[in-house]
């Protein structure tokens, strides 16, 4: 496996990239989700998304240039890309709540065999709302989950069932790790990629949900 | 014609201790500050507060969070304020979370004259406790009921002397949804035009709801 966790968090990144398709509306969620921006195939144009009321919303202006009303749904500087729209919260969750949006890239704290995530709260531990993950999880067309395989000390966090507090009861449709690609299917999770210097073994022994293990798992098609 | 035009003093004036107030922003993009700022300096006491967050400890909503002005938040997020955190442990600070969207059309529901909304976000979850479920055409919703506050304190780039409002950028957010929703609609505006300087067009929200206009530029 991966021992470098900066390079297990782009290769995330590079692969969730890989699922945008030309024309995309898109939501990325803070942490691994935000990076994905950074490796858009070539050739594909997709439109971002942000919960605070943008479409079309650009990446960070030059020092100098922030602009204090234009800002992501993390608070920090963005910028407009020709063809972009504000809009109030109201109708930034129609987007979202009524299946406007493509694809929503979330960071993910459990996911379960049924495909339900976990990502919001740890009872008594860490408490910071769910914003927009609720809206997004349940509305958007794909939910994909981009997060570590397993947690500091190798927890895992692919698990039979979420201990965690659930963020919807809508399944998720891909887990994207830095050891696997998984597909939420009406059977069960279905491992269809496995990340560049990673076994099989070890990918099991990081998950603790069963999987469905295919003949012939192919690599992840990116490069460290 | 009344002039709604009042300073910030005057405005904060208006308002009791206890107060349920809707302030407009995210993450403080949006916020009105000098009303906060006012609030502050005035001493107001035991307000509930309904917002899209309690913002950064030094910023927006979460200024009156730190000076302990607040006794109840309805939010969706509390994580970039550590002192909401605090107090919701300590138990000084009552905390409602709603998912965002869901809070966004409770808003709009107190404003626009109806009593809730259904929404399939929280079916199944935490969110659901206590709550309604109807089924439609085979598909759970939630039942949400409308929120609505004696002041909404929101935040406009600009306005006439009526009221007609236009918001700026990510600074609209919930602005124009809360100026519908209270008894009392003051906001804060950076620029003020005669009547008629703002194309009908761009009017983002109309005077009818606007009660109180503060002119002022914080930065």
């Amino acid at each position: 496996m991966i021992q470098d966790p900066k390079i297990g968090r782009t290769v995330i990144a590079k692969r969730v990239a890989l699922e945008l398709k030309d024309g995309d509306i898109v939501n990325l969620g803070i942490g691994i989700p935000t990076l994905v921006a950074n490796y858009i195939p070539k050739g594909v144009t997709v439109f971002f998304q942000s919960e605070n009321g943008i479409l079309g919303m650009g990446p960070a202006p030059e020092p100098g240039y922030e602009h204090p009303n234009l800002t992501n749904a993390g608070g920090s500087p963005v910028t407009f890309l020709p063809g972009a729209v504000a809009f109030d919260s109201a109708t930034s969750f129609g987007l979202i709540r009524g299946g406007h949006v493509d694809i929503t890239v979330l960071g993910g704290l459990q996911v379960d065999e049924e495909g339900h995530l976990a990502n919001w709260m740890i009872p008594g531990k860490l408490i910071p709302g769910m914003g927009g993950a609720m809206d997004l999880v349940t509305g958007a067309k794909k939910v994909i989950v981009a997060m570590t395989h397993v947690e500091k000390g190798g927890v895992p966090k692919i698990v039979k069932k979420c201990t965690l507090p659930l963020t919807s009861v809508r399944r998720v449709n891909l887990i994207v790790t830095d050891l696997a690609v998984i597909e939420v299917t009406e059977k069960g999770l279905l491992l269809k990629e496995i990340a560049p210097e990673t076994t099989l073994d070890e990918v099991l022994k990081y998950t603790a949900a069963s999987l469905i293990v295919p003949e012939k798992v192919p690599t992840m098609p990116v490069t460290l | 014609m009344k002039n709604k035009v009042v300073s910030v003093e005057q405005a904060i004036e208006m308002i009791p201790d206890g107060a349920v107030l809707m302030i407009g922003g995210f993450l403080g993009d949006g916020t009105p500050e000098l009303l906060v700022d006012g609030l502050i300096k005035a001493g107001k006491k035991n307000l509930t507060v309904i917002a899209n967050d309690t913002a950064f400890p030094d910023k927006g909503i979460g200024k009156l969070i730190v000076n302990k002005l607040v006794k109840k938040v309805i939010v969706s997020h509390i994580g970039t304020n550590p002192e909401t955190q605090k107090q919701m442990i300590e138990g000084t600070l009552e905390v409602e979370l709603v998912p965002q969207g869901t809070l966004a059309e409770r808003v709009r529901a107190g404003g626009f004259g109806l009593g809730g909304i259904l929404t399939p976000t929280g079916v199944g979850t935490v969110v659901e406790n206590g709550k309604q479920k109807i089924t439609i055409n085979g598909k759970e919703f939630l039942v949400e009921t409308a929120l609505r506050a004696d002041f909404a304190l929101i935040k406009a780039k600009k306005a006439d002397f009526l009221g007609n409002l236009v918001f700026n950028y990510t600074a609209r957010n919930f602005n124009p949804l809360m100026a519908f929703a209270a008894n009392v609609t003051i906001v804060e505006v950076e620029e003020l035009v005669p009547v008629g300087g703002i194309d009908p067009n761009e009017v983002h929200v109309p005077h009818a709801v606007v009660d109180y206009i503060v002119r002022g530029n914080a930065k």
